[in-house]
């Protein structure tokens, strides 16, 4: 202690300068007095404000920026708004356009199925379902001719038939009928006794149709067979017709594939 | 020595802690601490003119984060905050600078 109080009076700059650094590491040195102790509390509060500060400052977002700054980042979120909005917009026309699109490309589709089941019963394409009547022609002596059976199938359509099928032939716009030896060629099939027909509509018309005087019924009856006309809640009409294409007809206006 | 380390100890425990300053004190903080900042280096540099006292440094770095608060908040009140704390920080840190610079010729002799 005597020494440093003997530096306390340097005489040349470099001593001055030395006596600083020793004056400096003397009162660095740890002491337990109390005003150590405030200086070290007060120290670590500091530290502490400074490190909470700095890290405010970090995190702060829109509330330290200037006036300036606050109204440049305003105007940039308004156009972008604006900008934002407008595609919205657009966005929004384009939905509505696709989903009215979709709609109307739907009830497209729908009605083209429909009308597609609608020709496939037509055509003969398309297995057919749906009340009508059975009608069995027993003809034990092979009396029964092309000419009877296509009696009975325009009496049937005349009633309404709307798909008819004798044994396993689908009856279509260009099925024929020829006399065949013990039986009937039906569309190139050879149908013998019973003759089966399947008939699909309303079935008390076809029914009564079928019992005339002078129908189908009272023609196989003098011929010496038996036919039996059955009302059926649902007849199943499962032969098909396979369509050719036309070798010479073409559909007006032209299709489009 | 130990308020160096008292320093470090404060910085690291407000990084670990990370506590939220309250809306009421943010305005001040800055400020107060700057303020300390001048009371740190007026004590180092009363260390190296010899007049160091251990009374004086606590009284006048207390009294200092006060007052700068306090001057800051009067600003507040009276509309004119933000000029007086722009105010209150380049007075202290002239004073900073001229503290530094004495420690500075005590120390290096430049």
């Amino acid at each position: 202690m005597s020494e440093s109080q003997s530096q306390n009076e340097p005489d040349t700059p470099e001593e001055r300068g030395r006596s600083s650094w020793s004056t400096l590491l003397r009162m660095a040195k740890p002491r337990a007095t109390r005003a150590n102790v405030f200086a070290a509390v007060l120290a670590l509060g500091l530290g502490f404000a400074i490190a909470t500060q700095v890290q405010q400052t970090n995190q702060s977002g829109l509330d330290q920026l200037r006036e300036d700054e606050l109204v440049r980042i305003l105007d940039d979120v308004n156009q972008e708004q604006g900008r934002l909005g407008n595609d919205t917009r657009a966005l929004e026309v384009t939905r509505d356009r696709l989903l009215s699109g979709v709609d109307s490309s739907t009830e497209a589709l729908k009605a083209a199925e429909e009308r597609l089941d609608t020709l496939g019963i037509l055509t003969g394409t398309a297995p057919a379902s749906g009340p009508g009547v059975v009608i069995t022609i027993t003809d034990p002596d092979h009396k029964v001719t092309a000419a009877l059976l296509l009696d009975a199938l325009q009496e049937l359509r005349d009633a309404g038939a709307e798909a008819v099928q004798i044994g396993g032939v689908r009856v279509v716009a260009d099925t024929w009928f020829a006399d065949a030896d013990g039986g009937v060629k039906v569309g190139g099939e050879r149908l013998t006794s019973p003759y089966v027909i399947r008939a699909i509509g309303d079935s008390a018309t076809m029914a009564s149709a079928m019992d005339i005087p002078g129908g189908v019924t009272e023609s196989v009856r003098r011929e010496g067979a038996v036919s039996e006309v059955k009302q059926v809640p649902k007849v199943d009409v499962t032969a098909l017709h396979s369509l050719d294409e036309p070798r010479y007809a073409r559909p007006v206006p032209a299709p489009s594939n | 020595m130990i308020p160096f380390l008292g320093l470090i100890g404060g910085v690291l425990i407000g990084l670990v802690w990370g506590p939220h300053v309250p809306l009421a004190l943010q305005p001040y903080l800055p400020i107060a601490v700057i303020a300390a900042l001048d009371a740190v280096f007026g004590a180092v540099r009363a260390v190296l003119d010899g007049i160091f006292n251990d009374k004086v440094f606590v009284v006048s770095f207390l009294a200092n984060v006060v007052v700068a608060a306090f001057i800051v908040f009067l600003g507040d009140q009276l509309g004119v905050g933000a000029q007086l704390s722009t105010g209150v920080v380049v007075v202290l840190g002239v004073r900073i600078f001229s503290n530094v610079a004495s420690i500075r010729r005590h120390l290096f002799k430049a």
